[in-house]
């Protein structure tokens, strides 16, 4: 039994020890002015990583995501003879919800993962090592870019995901199951708030940002430099990520639409 | 012959980098203990001894990436352990280390990585910075391979324009890992005239770390031999490889049994095979 306790402690000790380690790592990582000059093609060049050579699965997704709205949406709808209210429906479910979660989920998945194997295996071969021999923080080098880019890149990400969520519902809803095309988007522009609904999802997708990207970056940085440290490092940025977005999505709903 | 370790090498007066009681312990085991070694400038310094004693370690403790327990650890002045991470990355940009793995960027071509130092650390302009990359390729033997990704280079290769990288910046300081480790005969030939042609010519400080005998006594000054945490054998390689100190001549003549055991701990053997019990 004490030993039992001891071990939960000891566990509970860890966790901790790994969260200052994880706050520490981010505040050197963060904790300088940027150098356009040097910064800025980095930058530029993780934005393309981690956001372009995203697109693709969130286009997909969004699109797919949007068409079964439409269809489980028209369905119900139907039964209270209210289909004209699906483009409200579809728009407020991808801004307030699914696109932030989905895209949060997904990029976590694709780009989170990437993040972590790629700095892990620049540890294990020592080239983050070299790097500081050189006279380079790669804190500053690596990982700020980084952190950047998926900072910037899921916000705009969630946007287009909605955005293309919406049209694929469109394309069910309206040209397929024949809802009035005015109504659609007449009801979504009548009901959809600027600021509470656009600006909510997107403040939610920036705090995603944060997290899954911080923990990717950190699991990549912190692995144990062996090629099965990596593959657990890997599997626990997935794992961690997924399961802070959707704590943090009922946190932050609960904050701006359950009146708290 | 060579001395006990009471770090009286006869070319220290003049120390780069000066360790003075350092300990260093991983967990509850100690790597070092209560060591002190002292590394002449403009000279070839060898850290010898078996797998596992900690040499790869020492070079971390020396560029800072690792903190010792105890002790002091200077190197041109600086306590290394002492600065703050800015300053430190100060100081190393007056080192070069050779890994033993190279270490290149895989993501930048070799010309790409050994401007990379040079990039980061002066405004000089593109023609120049040219110049020197290709001057440093050339030394090493590889300014045609200048537009090779490091995945298109024999592990030799790798070596030897991570060297380049190593000495980009002319450090005062260069420390090489395990140089020798994996080579083919003719780039461990190579690789060992570079490291006295380039001490000598560009005038810096060396620390070559490696359990290679003779290639490493046929280019160093001055010899350190490490075993169980402590310095168990220095001098001349001359003094080191005559040495009448049983473990330092075992390490030397690579003995395979003496005062450093060639089994792991373990039970007897009749107790494991008699006993009847699995461990």
């Amino acid at each position: 039994m004490i030993d039992r306790i001891a071990a939960l402690g000891s566990k509970g000790l860890e966790t901790l020890q790994a969260l200052g380690r994880s706050g520490m790592f981010l505040f050197h990582a963060l904790w300088a002015l940027p150098n356009v000059r040097v910064n800025g093609p980095l930058l530029v060049r993780q934005i393309f990583s981690v956001g372009v050579l995203s697109l693709i699965i969130i286009l997909v997704s969004g699109v797919f995501i949007g068409m079964v709205l439409a269809l489980q949406g028209y369905n119900i709808l139907t039964r209270y003879g209210s289909e004209q209210a699906l483009g409200q429906m579809v728009a407020l479910t991808l801004l307030r919800e699914l696109g932030p979660v989905v895209t949060a989920l997904l990029f976590a998945g694709r780009a989170g993962s990437a993040l972590t194997a790629e700095i892990g295996l620049m540890k294990a071969t020592e080239q983050l090592a070299s790097m500081e021999m050189i006279g380079v923080d790669p804190l500053r080098r690596i990982i700020s870019p980084r952190f950047w880019a998926g900072f910037y890149c899921l916000p705009t990400l969630a946007v287009i995901f909605s955005a293309v969520g919406v049209l694929g519902a469109y394309a069910v809803g309206v040209v397929w199951l024949g809802v009035d095309g005015g109504s659609f988007w007449s009801n979504m522009q009548n009901s959809v708030e600027w600021g509470e609904d656009v600006m909510n999802g997107v403040i939610k997708s920036l705090v995603f940002g944060i997290v899954v990207t911080w923990i990717a970056v950190f699991q990549g940085y912190d692995t144990v430099p062996t090629s099965e440290g990596i593959s657990r490092a890997t599997t626990r940025t997935v794992v961690y990520a997924s399961l802070a977005v959707l704590g943090l999505d009922f946190i932050l709903t609960a904050v701006m639409f359950g009146e708290l | 012959m060579a001395s006990q370790p009471q770090s009286d090498n006869p070319v220290a007066g003049n120390d780069y980098v000066r360790i003075t009681d350092m300990t260093f312990m991983r967990g509850e085991r100690p790597i070092f203990k209560d060591v002190t070694i002292r590394i002449p400038r403009g000279k070839v310094t060898a850290i010898m001894g078996p797998s596992g004693t900690g040499k790869t370690t020492l070079l971390r403790l020396i560029g800072g990436q690792l903190r010792p327990d105890r002790g002091e650890i200077l190197v041109d002045g600086h306590n290394i352990p002492r600065l703050g991470r800015q300053e430190l990355f100060r100081v190393r940009s007056k080192m070069g280390m050779l890994f033993q793995s190279g270490a290149l960027f895989t993501d930048l071509p070799v010309y790409e990585n050994v401007a990379f130092p040079l990039r980061v650390h002066t405004d000089l302009p593109e023609d120049m910075i040219r110049d020197i990359v290709l001057m440093k390729l050339q030394a090493v033997g590889l300014r045609g391979a200048s537009h090779l990704m490091p995945s298109e280079l024999s592990g030799g290769m790798a070596r030897r324009a991570a060297l380049a990288r190593a000495i980009a910046l002319d450090p005062d300081l260069v420390m090489y890992d395990e140089p020798f480790a994996g080579q083919d005969p003719m780039s461990m030939g190579v690789v060992v005239q570079l490291i006295r042609l380039l001490n000598d010519a560009l005038g810096h400080t060396s620390i070559v770390v490696s359990h290679d005998v003779q290639e490493t006594a046929s280019i160093a000054d001055y010899i350190y031999v490490v075993s169980g945490g402590e310095v168990i054998g220095e001098g001349s390689p001359d003094e080191v490889l005559n040495s009448d100190l049983p473990r330092v001549r075992q390490f030397m003549q690579g003995l395979p049994d003496g005062p450093v055991p060639f089994h792991y701990p373990a039970p007897s053997v009749e107790q494991d095979f008699l006993g009847g019990e699995q461990s």
